[in-house]
Order: structure tokens, then sequence, then C-alpha cells
């Protein structure tokens, strides 16, 4: 069940590089675990821990105080590479509740969306605007689906229908899906006389 | 879509799965006919069922192996495989309890069956042309080889079809890859897949399923569709697929979950419907020349920042760019080649079948690894391994000073215990060269397993054609 979201405003966290993939979000040597729980330790892990598992004292991700910098604004082609939904499980523990970016990978934001991290794609400029301010405080509205940064007017982006209203109504994607098994049955009927 | 519009195969296979239709506030209800499973992404999928009280609707279309995180040296005397860690025993245990305890077939430990996920499942005969094929691994493309609609969903996801045997999906948009003309000699199909994704661009397919399409596809055996296929993902895309063809059929014909007798002959005549019909429109197109195609090799940290061996490495257009060059210690202006490479991986869901494992063998031939270099081989299952051995191939590789192992994913995602050291140039195979995805601090170059082998012969990343070349001249 996802985790409710309706607003938020936080600070961002800035990461500006491009294509930050699943396996620098959560390194694969951690994915043994058969628990959601507890991977905001392991989140960016190389990025934050040195060869001697120590950690990197001039990396920001170890110094913020993670329950202010909730919205994660970060480079192009965000989330790319793996199905892990480990990566949205880990980038939640550690306290981010939003990432923006120009174009978010597919599977990712379908992994995302089920756990209460909201993806939020801009345009090129709205991005560059985020980045120039690190730290800057930006709100969000699920229900208007608008981002509201500095003086400006607010910024509209879009969130897929059906996910929009699980996060905001508390449904549950997989009670939606149960209720339907009568068409799948259905279905499956139909199937087995075409190919009897 | 109305039936008397012509449409593209993913529309076929789309159409002909949709149990609900998508509407603007809810997505289409998609019914998956093959689900499946490994032991990374399953484990909490089973406890979600579990915590609603619920079974595996269908057992009978879900299909689990272990791959990921299974050692590849085999057991100590007393019979102890050498995990990673007990976390990564703990995690095969789950698997499992989870099938023993819904009835799923495990392709487990003692199975003859047993291997990585997307190169077990075609050579059984569970993917099947026109299926919806899913994974909760994003290689699932794979089986879009067979004209299947095959894609990698989450945990979450996972845990939908196992409850279901559906999920809900928005449709995708179309994206057909012609390519023309014919791969040259020496040009093996990862290099095509390499230069296919530069076309794209890293991310350039985000939002599409790919049909692969034109005279060098048709001329593609099915293994190399496999590797085509496979990569579809780093273009970003949710799909890669060829139509079926003759090729298709002759593949399945026989294997053991494949249609028998007079049903194979009916479902193969249902399989040759499928192709895209004629004045079939796509949302993108894009045309490439296979005749143009060199061996290639990656330079960066993503899978198409990609060159012809040789070629020299561009300047950095941005600072990821930069950062990426930073990390390989590749310098602008310069080849690639005069690099000493520390390890060469042969094997994956990508390049881990036996054409795979006998084109690397047949650069090894009489040769040796050069010394300093550790060379692994890694069959992609039981089946590629048996018959590998068959032919003498494990042989090739032992004599050249290669470690021949037990079937996995291995050093693709080195979270079994094989694994690149920090700093350490490989070459490999598999299909990610991201910053620590072969272990921390592991530099990756993929290439194709004649490349890799050259390499490993070599010591320096090599265009396997100096070596086929000698053998022609000898
Ligand atoms: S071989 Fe690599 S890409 Fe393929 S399933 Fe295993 S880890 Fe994934």
């Amino acid at each position: 069940m996802p985790e409710r979201f309706t607003q938020l405003t936080s600070r961002t966290f800035v990461m500006p590089q491009e294509s930050i993939d699943t396996d620098q979000i959560i390194p694969a040597r951690f994915l043994t675990t058969t628990s959601r729980k507890g991977l905001g330790g392991k989140a960016f892990y190389d990025r934050r821990f040195g060869a001697d598992g120590a950690p990197i004292a001039t990396e920001p991700l170890n110094t913020i105080d993670a329950s202010e910098h909730r919205i994660l604004v970060a480079g192009d082609n965000f989330g790319c590479g793996s199905s892990r939904e480990h990566a949205p499980w880990a980038l939640l523990d550690y306290g981010f509740r939003a990432v923006i970016s120009t174009t978010i990978a597919d599977i990712f934001t379908s992994n995302a969306l089920k756990n209460g991290l909201l993806p939020i794609q801009v345009d090129a400029e709205t991005l560059a605007r985020l980045m120039a301010d690190p730290g800057g405080r930006v709100s969000i509205d699920l229900e208007k689906q608008e981002l509201t940064f500095g003086n400006e007017a607010p910024v509209k982006f879009k969130t897929e229908a059906f996910a929009r209203r699980c996060l905001i109504e508390g449904v549950d994607p997989m009670g939606w899906l149960i209720e339907r098994l009568p068409a799948v049955e259905a279905y499956e009927r139909k199937m087995q006389e075409q190919y009897a | 879509m109305p039936p008397d519009q012509p449409r593209t195969l993913f529309d076929k296979v789309w159409d002909a799965h949709v149990v609900q239709p998508e509407t603007a506030e809810t997505p289409a209800v998609l019914y998956v006919d093959l689900h499946l499973v490994h032991e990374v992404t399953s484990p909490q999928a089973f406890s979600e069922l579990d915590a609603r009280g619920l079974r595996v609707r269908r057992p009978d279309r879900t299909y689990a192996t272990l791959d990921h995180s299974t050692p590849t040296l085999p057991p100590d005397a007393a019979g102890h495989r050498p995990y990673a860690s007990a976390e990564a025993a703990a995690q095969v245990e789950t698997l499992q309890r989870n099938c023993a305890r819904h009835g799923v077939t495990l392709a487990g430990w003692d199975s003859a069956d047993r291997g990585v996920v997307h190169v077990m499942a075609p050579e059984l005969g569970l993917t099947q042309p026109g299926m919806v094929v899913v994974c909760g691994d994003s290689h699932t493309a794979t089986h879009g080889a067979f004209g299947a609609l095959a894609f990698g969903i989450g945990t979450s996801e996972v845990g939908h079809v196992l409850a279901t045997q559906c999920l809900l999906q928005r449709k995708p948009k179309r994206m057909r890859v012609n390519v023309d003309g014919r791969l040259r000699p020496g040009v093996a199909a990862k290099d095509l897949t390499l230069a296919v994704i530069a076309a794209i661009g890293f991310g350039g397919g985000s939002g599409f399923v790919i049909e692969y399409a034109g005279e060098a596809i048709r001329a593609l055996e099915m293994e190399e569709r496999m590797t085509l296929c496979n990569m579809s993902i780093e273009a970003g895309a949710r799909a890669g697929m060829v139509a079926p063809d003759e090729k298709t059929v002759a593949f399945l014909r026989g294997r053991q979950h494949a249609p028998k007798g007079e049903a194979f002959e009916r479902a193969a005549a249902r399989w040759l419907t499928l192709a895209t019909d004629e004045g079939a429109t796509f949302d993108k197109e894009i045309r490439i020349d296979a005749n143009a195609i060199e061996p290639m090799a990656t330079f960066g940290t993503t899978p198409d920042a990609a060159l012809p061996i040789g070629a020299t490495v561009p300047r950095p257009h941005n600072d990821s760019e930069q950062k990426a060059l930073a990390y390989m210690g590749f310098t602008p202006g310069e080849a690639t080649t005069q690099h000493p490479v520390d390890v060469v991986f042969v094997g994956s869901c990508t390049n881990g079948r036996l054409s795979d494992l006998r084109a690397a063998a047949d650069v090894l031939r009489g040769r040796k690894v050069k010394r300093g270099v550790r060379m692994l081989v890694v069959p992609g299952s039981e089946a590629v391994k048996r018959q590998a051995e068959a032919e003498g191939l494990d042989r090739i590789f032992i004599e050249a000073g290669a470690e021949w192992r037990l079937p996995g994913c291995s050093m693709c995602i080195a979270m079994n215990g094989d694994f690149v050291q920090p700093g350490q140039l490989a070459v490999s195979t598999s299909n990610r060269n991201f910053e620590g995805r072969q272990g921390k601090g592991a530099r990756t170059i993929l290439a194709s397993p004649a490349t890799a082998a050259a390499s490993a012969v070599a010591g320096m990343l090599t265009d396997p054609r100096v070596f086929t070349r000698e053998a022609v001249d000898a």
C-alpha cells in the first residue's frame, strides 16, 4: 500500500548529475535483503561511504538533516537501469518523498508511485531554476499538480490519474485489481475457448 | 484499436491481453501469460500475499529460478555452497520455501533446467510468440525476440501478478528500429545492439516499445535476437520485439514447454500472423545501416556511450560526461585500446548462451589469456553448460587460463561474490557499465564475446578481427 501523499513543503537536495541509475541509488550487493525496510542506510552507498566503509565527511548526503530535505532534484534520466523497487524503498527510508527531474525512467516511476515517493517531471528550464537554488523551499500540491517555489507562478506537472488517486485517496492498487477478478476469469474462459 | 485497421506486432499482442481497457481515469488491466520469478525481487511480494492471506493465483503460469545471488563456485565437500553472505543464502531459501508453499515450479539447485531467468525460459520453450511475459527484472525484454511483449516490473507489481495474473498498465508508444543491409563478417549481434543504443540514446526509448525490423534483423539467429532485445531497456524502452518467423518456429519446435504435435502446428500458424501489418504506423521510426557497423565497445558509464573499437573518445559535452570519463580514466582524443585490462567476463543474459561461448572459444582456441588478466566464463544456464562441455568449450577456456564456472548472473550484477576490484578495468559481455555495477569502483567496458576473448588474449581492448584474420592467413 502506498503511503498517502497530498501536499509537501520541504527543502530540495540537488544532484545535478544526469542518468543517476538504480545501481547508484542502491548498489546490487545490498539486494540480498528479504525485507523492504531499513534500506535508507544503503541509499547512495558508494557515494556516501569510502572503501573502508567510513562515511565521507565532505559528502552532503552525510551531513544534511534528511528530514528537512525531502525533495530530490536530479539531472535528466533519473532512475534508469534496473527494475529494483529497492531504489524507491531506499530513497523513502533515507527521507525523500519526491524526486524532480526532466525525465524519470518508466519502471522507476511505476515503482516510486506504488510506494508514495512522488516522481515529478518538469521542463529543462524549471529544472535549471530548481538546480540554481539548492536547499530552496519547494511546495508540492498533488491535488492541483503544482509546484511552487521562490516568488514564481506555480509550475504544473502531470501524474498518471490512477496512481494519483491511489496516493491522495489511499486506494490500494492490489485490492482494486482483486476486485476485477470476475473480469479476469471471464477473459481466461474466453481465451481457453478460442485456443481449445 | 479497431481490428480492421493495420496493426503493429505490439498492438496485436497488447490488444489480445486487455482484460479491461484503459480510460482517462484508470490504466488497462493487462493479462500476463508467463510470470518469471527469481530470488531477489520476489521475497517482499510473497510477504505481501501472506499479509493479505492470498495464494498465488496461477502457479501454472509462474516459473521460478535461482540466478542472481547464487555462487558460481561449487559446494565444498560438506555440500555447503559459498554464498557471498548469510543474507544471500537466506534469500535463496526464502524463494525455495515460497515456491514450495505456493506450488510454483522452481528450477532450483538440483534442477537440470536452472539458469539465468532470461536464458532459461526461452530454452525451455516457456517463452512463446504473442505472450505477455513479465519478471521482476528489467532485462525481461529479452523474450521479445520471440514476438512476445515482455517487460520488467517492480516488486509491488510482482505481487499484483502473483495475486491476480494481471497488471495495471498504460499502453506505451510504438517505435520501429529498421536495420537495413547485413552485418559484415566478424561483427556480432552485440555490436549491432550497442550501435542501436548509441543511435537511440540512453533514455531515448523511454515510454516506447521498440520493434526491431529490417533485413539485418531477419538475418539474425534467435540467440542473436535475444541479445538485441535484451538491451532495449538500456535505451530506456519498456520492451523490444522481433516479429516471429520460420526461425522462431524452428527454435521452439520440440522444446519442453512448447505445444506438441497438432497443437504446435496450429500455434505456429497463429504466431506467423503476429507480424506488423503493411501500413501500420509507429510514433517514431529510426533507420540504421548494418553494413556500417564495426565491432563496438563502450567508453563511458552509460551503455549508449559506445564507439567502434579503436575510435577516439569524444570531448565531454557536460559535467555528467566529464565525470564518466574521469571515472573510467579515459582521455578525450585518445582511443581506449591502450589501457591494460584486468578482468574479462563472458556471460549474463545478454551473452551467456551457447553461440556466445562458441564465439569466445573460437578466439581463445590455441591461445592464452594474458598473464595478469582474470577471465571468468559463466554459462547462462545448466543447459548451456552441458552443451558447451559436450563440445569441449570448457576445455578451451580452461586451457587458455580462464575460469569455467557454474551458471548464474555472476559479475553482471556482482552480488554473488564474483566482482571486479575497485579501479580494475573489465571487458564484459554483460549489459550495464554503470559506476559500481560490477563492484564498487569497477570500470566496465561492454563488448561482444569475441571482443572480450580477444581482449583477454591481448590484455587490452582489442578488435577480435585481428585474430580471426590471423587465423585465415595462417
Ligand atoms: S545476467 Fe545480469 S542483467 Fe541478466 S538477469 Fe542476471 S543480473 Fe540481470
